[in-house]
Formats: C-alpha cells, structure tokens, sequence
C-alpha cells in the first residue's frame, strides 16, 4: 500500500487492486478509485499540461469542475476518448490513460516554451498578431495555429460503439443527489408519484461522501447516507441514476441525461450501449447541483500539488488518499478549516493556515490550536517553488512586510463558493447578487423548478438536508454536529509586494488566462464581461469557467470602476459538461442517420446491379452498369436503346397528391400558374407552381381524374412542401374552399414506357383501355387494368418519345415491372436510371427544378410563359409577377449552349463570361445548369441562365476553366426532335 | 423543446411534433386588391414582418399530429406560449392576452 494512501476509509475497496496505465507507465489503484485519486495515492500530481503555455498541472479539484487533469482514454482503434477528466474517469483494470497537450512526454514539453515568452502571449494575442503581411496567412500563420489549437487528439476511425436514446417521465426530476437532493427523494416519495434523482458521480452522496464523520441527527453522516439510499432503491415510484449528468435544461422542464453506461467496465464490448441520452419531461425540476470552490488568485497558483481546499477532502474522504505529507492551506473563508481539520485528523501534518483576514472565528481557531496547527493572520502566497510539483511557498505579512518561506508539497486554497447555477440559467431562471456571499443565487423561476441546498446558496449539511426535505413536500428539520459553514471575503486581489506585471496568477487555468490578462482586456476598452470572457476567453475552454468565471468576474468590475452586480455575469449555455457526439447521436448512425425511401421496384434494381444515388430522402437506381461499364458508358447504351426501341424506368418517386372536391379546379387555379377550369376529365397537364414570390416552386404533370379529382404530380424531393404549401393556403388563406388534400406518393408505383415500341409492349396487358392514338392521345389518361391490375395510365413523355406512365398500386409494382421486363426482351427492353431520364429530357429541353432553377427564376426567366395564364384573376405568385425587377431587362433566362467543340462537355455550376480576356473579376453572365453527352446527337449539349439570353441566340460566350477557356454558342434548349415528331409513331 | 398546446387536438403535445409557420394575422390580400396595390405595398406584404418583441402573434402547423394549422401568442422576451387558437378566429386583444397570463399562472400554481 502507498504512502499516501489511509485504508478503511470511503468508497474505495481496500482488497481490490485495480491495474493500469497512465502515458504508458503501469500504476495500481483500488477498485472505486478515479484515475485523479489512484495518482495521487501514488504520489503522482503532476497530470497535464495547460492549454497556451504548456505549464505543468495537477489536479485542482477532484470532480467535474476540474479544468487541469485532462486525459484521453485509449481503448484502441476509433476508441479514444479525448478531454476525460482524470478526477471523473473511474479506473478499471487495463484502463489506458494519456496525457494531453505536451509533447514528447509530461515532464518534458517542448511546447512549454510558450511559458518562456509568455509575456508575448497577452490576451487578444492571436487577434493583434495573425493580421499582416497577407502572405503570412497560409503559410506561417495557419500552420502556427493549427498546431496551437485543439485539445487532446481528434478521432482517426469511425466510432465503433452502440449509442442510445430514450424519452422518460416524471412528476419530480430531482437533479444531484448531495444531502439535498437525497432528503428531497426521502420527502417526494411519499407522495407516491414517479421521481428520478440523478447524479453525475458513480456514488450518490455528494459531499457526505467528503465529510463521512459528521453526524446527523446523532448518526455518523455515512450511516444516514446508507439508510438513505437503501430506503430509496426500495420505494418501487423512486428511480435512481448514478454516472448521468443533467448536460442541458430546455423550454417546459425537458432535461437531457446523459448516462455512462460502460465507462467503468473492462473491455467493454462493441454492441453494447455504451452511453444513453434520456430526455425527461419532467413535472416539476429540483436542482440540487450544489456548490463550486473557488481558487484564490496569487503568484504562482497553478503549480501541481495546489489544490481547491474541498478536493482534498474529497481524496481523503471519499478515497482514502492524503494529497501530500506536509500541506499548507491559503484561505479567505471559514470552510477551508473543516478541511484543514479533516486533512490533520488523518495524520497529514498542517504546515500552516495561512488566512488573509485579520480576524478568525473562535472555534476555528481553537480547533486549530486544538491540533497543533499555526494560523498566520493578515497574510497571503506571494509565491511558490518547485518544477513539477510544489515545495515550498512564500508567506508574505503587508503588516510588517515580513517573507517566509514555508515547506509543503501541497498548498490547498479556499477562496469562497459559487453555487452551481449551470440549470438554473439553461432554464432562464433569474439570478441576483448575494453580497454576503460574494455570488450569484437563484431569483425568480422561469419554469416549474426550484434549487436548493448550496445551489441556491444554502451552504452545510443541515442546511441542505431541511431544503430539500422541505422541496420534496416534507418539513423536517435536520440536525448535525458540523463546524459553522461560515463566511468569507472576497478581495478582488491579494496582498503581494510584487509588481503586478511579474505575477503569473492564473484565473483560468485550463485556458491559461491571468489576473493581468482581465486587467488588459479593461484597459484596452472591453467594459462588457461577454466581450471580456470573449477577448480573454476566460472561461470558454471545456470547462466552461466553473472555478473561474466569479473570479474573472470580480477582477474586471474593479477594474471598470463598477460594481459586481452591474457588470452582469456570463451566460451559461448547454451542455453543462462536455458531452460526446455519440450521445447526442443514439441510434441514428449510419443506415438509421436518416430514413431511407425505397420504391417498391427497388429490390428487382438492386438485383440487377443498378448504381444508386440519394434523391431527398429517396434512394433512386442512377444507371445499370453492364459488364464493367463506366457511368458514361452505360448512359450512352441506356439513352440509345430507350430511342431506338425501349426503356423501362422506375418514377414510383414522383410525389402524388389527391386534390379532391366541389372546388378542386378553383383551387388548382390558385395553386398553379396554369388554367385548370377547361381542361376536360381524363387530360393531363404539365402544371407550373410559384410561390407568392412569383419564382418557380414545383412542376409537375397533372391528370384531372373527374370534375371534381385531380391526380397531381411533384418533384420527388418537392414533395412534402408542395403538400404544406398548399394545405398552408387551403387552411389559412382558402378555407371557404371544399377541398380535401391527400398525399398519396407512396400508394402509387409509376413504371414509365419510353420508346418507339412503348405501345406494343404494353398492349397485350391492358384491359379496358383502347390504346390506339386517335382514342388515347399524348397528354390524357385512361383507367383500366394492366396485368390484371387496376391502373390509372397516363400517356405522357418525360423524354420526347412514344411514352406511358403506368400507375398501380404500390404492391403490385414489382410484379407489373417484372411482368413487362420479361416481355420486353423482344424490344431489346433496356431499364435506364435517374442519370439517363436527366440526359432524355435536357435533350429535349425540359426543366429540372432545382438545377435548373434556383428559387430565383420565373416562368418567364424558363423560357415557359407559356404556361401562367393570362386570363386568371389570381393565382399564387401572380401579383409579384409584375413587380419592376421580375419585368426588368438583364434578368438571366435559361438558353442551350452548344460548345465550339464538339466533344467537349462543359462543367455543371462553370460561370459564363462575354470576354474572357477582362480583369479579374470578371463580368459574369450566368452559369451552365445541365450538361450531358448527348449520345443520339453525337455531341454535348448544355443549358444554362444567362443575363438576357434571349436576346443573345447565336451569340458565342466564352467559359474560362482552369488553364483554358471554352466557346460555346447560344442556341434554344431544344436539341433532340425540335417538332415533337417522335411522340407520334404508330 | 415546448410542449404546445393544439387547438384543434385540445392536447399538450411535443415542438417535434410542429413546424413553425410564419406570422400570423397576415391576411392575403384579395385579387381586386393586389391589382390595385402599389408595388410598395405589396412588397410590405410580401416581405416585411414586425419582428416583435413581446406578445408574437404566430402560425403552427401539427404536421406530424392533426395536420392543422393555427395560431399562438408566444412571449418572445421569455419565450412562453401564452395561448394558442383556431386559425381564422380573430387576431388576440391586449385583454385577452392578459386574461390568458392570468389563467396560466393560476394553472401553474395549482401544480
Ligand atoms: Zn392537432
């Protein structure tokens, strides 16, 4: 057993020996150990080095507050955790633990070289520094930065483990189980309803498990604390949550918790949930988060061995572990004495209390004199010595101007408390300064919530035990026998005869920020603490300032000139700890990230080897390689045979909407751009939506079913906001209209038949529908069967040739698809993807909203006006249509581009110029929207908006690329059977 | 994430379950009057909006619930539904507002 370590005492298993590793060095700990207490039982403090000037660092708290002891915990490929708190990271056997920021190794860093220049590092460093010359940018300056920025090492493979998620609820939602929270649970469970008391710590207690030898109500603190816990693990409406921390408190008591699962367990399997977000509405939110000491800031305060006063008595109650053998303790508050006393009653010698105050509470010093321990009035660290640990301090009396130098190889320091209002502010809850204590406490709430115990500055055991016994419905009083909480002062900054300059007195310790940083920061005209914290960046590091925010806080508003009170504090924001991506990510990883649509022919595309790519939430076959062929390759054949004789396309992606009822044309009327009144039932037309803007929304074709049905198409990805689109207007702006909307997208498969042998194949299936062109013409519809299934079939052409869109109900769609496949195979039947339907209609012209188009493109821009009615009185964009800018000359209008060269295909997004030759920057016309190798053309086609680029037909625009430039003339986007021949053949 | 109250469902149901809709009491205007708006006016309507702090009078939408739309008051100082209603019932007065503030803060300290 070490030196430093005091058996039979807290959580801790003396006859379980834990093995592991820290920067590769093997060490033992015992089981309930963290990696913090396990070190320092073995003597080791110094572990991390910090953020800006490389310095060496221990520990200066002993839980989630810490901002030093940084570690990555290792457990191999994709696996390493980065920026774990050592003080928090429970050991296991086989635990690997590395230090961060330091290269080569912890004791010798070359990056501490930074400390040597330190005083070229001020605040606003970076943003006065990496300014000029320009040339510095890339490559002095982002190298330089890149290597400072960052903490611990960023993941080098994909996370290999099991994340979940989960909704709960709860009448009560008592968050830290500390004396508080626990006596809220005795009290709230009575009344039956469900509670759920978290905690962040692998043990409930709080700080009962600091101070285990108080007595409460006649009974030592350990033995109520058992009782406790034992009663609430019993009471079936309690739910208990260790290792979860509440990480962020939104609208209407909805907590997030953050549960780990599998942070303590050796070799954790992959496929087992490792961490689990639970997010909790709760009725009503008890926080009992308690409260964070504060370091006090003097020369020299960030040596490893200085530590918060109550950290050690946390190694020693809750671990069993003495943080050093002689120990001196610098305060300016009482409590620094319990600790005092408790380090000293386990046989650690008190070098000395050095307190700031002049005068001292009688029992304080009794119990001092009591223990043998000397208390110097009137005094404060000036300095302190030691490489990687500290040796010694130097008291300094301003009374009498006397220096001493004290031996110690640790300092603890107390410089009063913050209460934990991390919650309570994510809640907006309103908070108002406690000059007594020196803080901020809880004002008014803003949600169903209450703090209590320390949190809401009710310090000490008792204290904590009657609020929260009362906050659970319950009115006891509880009694203890422990030392008077008491009180502090607060100085804004220390006795020190030293010139302030010379001081290295740190308020931020993982960010590295000084008292004379803050200072600077006022002086260089910061007065708002925002801009302060922001300039300084005190207390953004990962810690997010819980030891330094009230100090920073106090410096600054002496320096304005202001009060505390009107200097305001920070805003605390989510998460309250450091939270992993892979808890806010649960279950929806890789295939469950986001859903993906799949039609029903899907399953006969994947068996047919198709390549497919994302269209919205859809996954869509993109083209069917055959024998090895490249995309370019297979385009071509699939275009060829779908012109020459047949193709076979899956469009069941379409979106569909049901407008149905007495107003179903008047609606479509307004909807659409096109007139709907005379089109007669059983004829389709392609329908034009705008947004009230007056640009191009949708497209798509439309079949009227009846006089009062219509069969609308969408866009795959425009689908649902079409659909909120119109029942937006329908309900909000359209309610006196008898309209019913249903989306039916996904009850429909649609085969589409392209091809001059379009009508044979699919004659001998069809039932009660007569096929030939004079009875069923191009742009109507029939109902009838096919396959022996009832169809609604539409005769319309996305590619210019003979085309029919077969729509049956979406079970059926395989067995149609395969039925037609098989009979095709006399045609030379070729299935072709999304890349050739892209290559078929830009050949023929036909928009593709969204590439096309970009949300500022009128019909009249697309070459389409056409399509909007002269004769409506209103529609949906109509009204904008005649604003000044959407008549105006120089608007861009979509043309076709033919290059100069034929074989060269011009880049989708490539900007348009009039003459290459001008300055930097250029003029630019527009840019290419659609570019394809048109196989039946034997060359490349291209379409494009260019300003003005009606007026410019034949014109020839020029195309800069990289290392050359490409001519191209402006031609109408129709390439391919201007006259529509094609759509006739017999 | 709130919990809101549907007018139409008459439920407290999750913010997942909405989509946020715009400003409410926007009335579109009629086809007689767009003709005879100036361009100005109605690009005020088009595009200008009251950015209100305070009592904001919105549009919901229970898309993935009942699938209607309506209005709410939401406080944007303290961000809090104040009251939710039917679409086309009128816009909200000061009085019922605060009739309504009262009634919550009665609800609450019920609870
Ligand atoms: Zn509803």
């Amino acid at each position: 057993m070490s030196l430093f370590r005091k058996t039979g005492r807290g959580v801790v298993d003396d006859s379980k020996v834990i093995n592991f590793t820290f920067d590769g060095k093997a060490y033992q700990g015992l089981e309930g150990d963290t990696v913090a207490s396990a070190l320092l039982a073995n003597g080791n403090h110094l572990m991390g080095r910090s953020f800006k000037y490389h310095r060496p660092r221990g520990v200066l708290g002993a839980g989630w507050e810490e901002p030093n002891a940084l570690i990555a915990v290792d457990r191999g490929k994709g696996r390493v955790t980065p920026n774990v708190r050592a003080t928090t990271q429970e050991i296991y056997e086989g635990l690997k633990a590395e230090s961060q920021n330091r290269s080569p190794n912890l004791k010798f860093d070359m990056g501490a070289f930074n400390n040597a220049f330190s005083m070229f590092f001020p605040a606003g460093f970076y943003n006065k520094t990496f300014m000029w010359p320009k040339s510095f940018w890339d490559k002095v300056y982002e190298p330089f930065i890149r290597n400072m920025a960052g903490l611990g090492p960023a993941p080098d493979a994909d996370d290999p483990d099991v994340y979940a998620s989960t909704y709960g609820h709860c009448e009560t939602l008592i968050i830290g189980a500390g004396p508080a929270g626990i006596a809220a649970a005795l009290s709230a469970s009575k009344s039956g309803e469900r509670i759920i008391l978290v905690d962040e710590n692998a043990h409930m207690g709080g700080s009962l498990r600091s101070t285990p030898n108080i007595e409460i109500g006649g009974k030592p603190a350990s033995k109520w604390l058992e009782a406790s816990l034992k009663a609430l693990t019993k009471a079936e409406n309690v739910t208990l949550m260790t290792r979860t921390t509440a990480t962020g408190y939104y609208h209407d008591n909805f907590v997030a918790l953050a549960e780990r699962v599998k942070h303590h367990i050796p070799n954790a399997k992959i496929g087992k949930v490792r961490e689990a977000l639970h997010r909790i509405r709760a009725g009503k939110v008890i926080l009992a988060q308690g409260g964070i000491e504060r370091p006090l800031v003097f020369n020299g305060n960030d040596r490893p061995g200085i530590m918060l006063a109550s950290a050690a008595q946390t190694y020693l109650g809750q671990y069993g572990v003495a943080v050093g053998n002689e120990v001196a303790v610098f305060t300016s508050h009482d409590s620094a004495y319990q600790a005092a006393f408790d380090v000293a009653d386990a046989n650690t010698r008190i070098a000395a209390i050095i307190d700031v105050r002049s005068t001292i509470r009688d029992d304080l010093i009794m119990g001092a004199t009591q223990r043998g321990i000397k208390i110097i009035k009137s005094a404060a660290i000036t300095k302190t010595f030691g490489k990687l640990r500290v040796n010694a301090c130097e008291v300094y009396e301003p009374e009498s101007g006397k220096k001493t130098k004290i031996n110690c190889d640790a300092i603890l320091m107390c410089g009063g408390w913050t209460p934990s209002l991390h919650l309570w502010s994510h809640s907006k809850g309103g908070i108002k300064w406690d000059a007594d204590l020196a803080a901020y406490i809880p004002d008014m709430p803003n949600e169903n919530a209450v703090c209590i115990g320390a949190c809401n500055g009710d310090f000490g055991v008792a204290a904590a035990l009657s609020a929260g016994h009362k906050a659970g419905g319950g009115r006891k009083a509880y009694k203890t026998n422990e030392i008077e909480f008491g009180s502090g002062v607060v100085l804004s900054s220390l006795p020190s005869y030293l010139d302030s300059s010379k001081q290295k007195a740190f308020v931020d310790f993982q960010n590295d920020v000084t008292e004379k940083d803050i200072k600077l920061a006022v002086s260089e005209g910061f007065k708002s603490i925002e801009h302060v914290k922001r300039y300084t960046t005190n207390g953004m590091a990962t810690d997010q300032g819980k030891t330094s925010n009230l100090n920073a806080l106090e410096i600054a508003s002496k320096a304005v000139g202001k009060p505390i009170e009107k200097v305001g504090l920070t805003t605390f924001r989510p998460p309250y700890t450091p939270t992993t991506f892979g808890t806010f990510t649960g279950y929806r990883d890789n295939e469950l990230f986001d859903p993906t649509r799949k039609t029903p022919i899907d399953p006969w595309a994947e068996a047919n080897g198709a390549a497919f790519e994302p269209v919205g939430h859809w996954r869509r076959a993109w083209y069917f390689p055959k024998d090895g062929e490249d995309m370019h390759a297979a385009v071509a054949r699939e275009c060829k045979a779908t012109r020459e004789s047949l193709g076979i396309f899956d469009a069941s992606t379409l979106g569909k909407i049901e407008v149905v009822g007495p107003d179903a044309a008047k609606f479509m009327n307004l909807m659409y751009t096109n007139p709907w009144s005379k089109l007669p039932a059983l004829g389709c037309r392609y329908g034009l939506m705008c947004r009230e803007d007056g640009y191009i929304y949708d497209d798509g074709v439309v079949g009227r079913m009846a006089e009062d049905r219509f069969h609308v198409t969408t866009t795959t990805g425009g689908a649902p906001r079409v659909y909120r689109h119109m029942e937006d207007y329908l309900q909000t702006e359209f309610p006196e209209l008898d309209v019913w909307l249903t989306s039916t997208t996904e009850q429909w498969a649609v085969i589409a038949i392209n091809g001059p042998n379009a009508r044979k194949l699919i004659e001998p299936f069809v039932e009660g529908i007569d096929l030939s062109p004079e009875a069923f013409p191009h742009m109507t519809l029939r109902e009838g069967k096919i396959c022996g299934v009832p169809t609604r079939l539409f005769r319309v052409s996305f590619t210019g040739e003979l085309g029919f869109e077969i729509n049956i109900p979406a079970h059926y769609g395989r067995l149609v698809w395969e039925n037609l496949f098989e009979a095709g195979q006399q045609y030379n039947i070729c299935p072709y993807g999304t890349e050739t339907m892209h290559v078929l209609r830009a050949e023929k012209g036909f928009i593709i909203v969204g590439q096309d188009t970009d949300g500022t493109v009128t019909a009249h821009d697309a070459g389409m006006s056409w399509a909007v009615s002269k004769k409506k009185r209103d529609f949906v964009g109509k009204r904008s249509l005649a604003r000044p800018d959407l008549v105006a000359k120089g608007r861009k209008q979509l043309i076709g581009l033919l290059t100069e060269n034929p074989n060269e295909v011009l880049e989708e997004g490539a900007q348009i110029v009039d003459d290459p030759n001008q300055a930097i920057p250029m003029d630019m016309l527009g840019h290419v929207t659609s570019s394809y190798w048109s196989e039946p053309l034997g060359r490349s086609i291209a379409m494009a908006v260019v300003r003005d680029g009606f007026d410019r037909m034949d014109e020839t625009l020029s195309i800069p690329m990289p290392g050359k430039v490409i001519k191209a003339k402006v031609v109408k986007p129709v390439f391919y059977d201007p006259k529509g021949e094609r759509l006739n053949v017999v | 994430m709130f919990e809101i109250h549907c007018p139409y469902c008459n439920e407290k149901r999750s913010e997942i379950e909405f989509a946020y809709a715009g400003e409410a009491h926007y009335v579109r205007p009629t086809a007689q009057e767009q003709t005879e708006m100036s361009d100005e006016d109605w690009s005020r309507y088009m595009f200008i909006r009251d950015n209100i702090r305070g009592e904001h009078a919105e549009r919901w939408w229970h898309n993935s619930g009942c699938n209607m739309f309506f209005n709410a008051i939401r406080d944007t100082v303290t961000d809090k539904f104040v009251m939710t209603y039917k679409m086309g019932q009128p816009r909200r007065t000061e009085t019922q507002i605060e009739a309504a503030r009262k009634n919550n803060a009665e609800q609450k300290a019920k609870s």
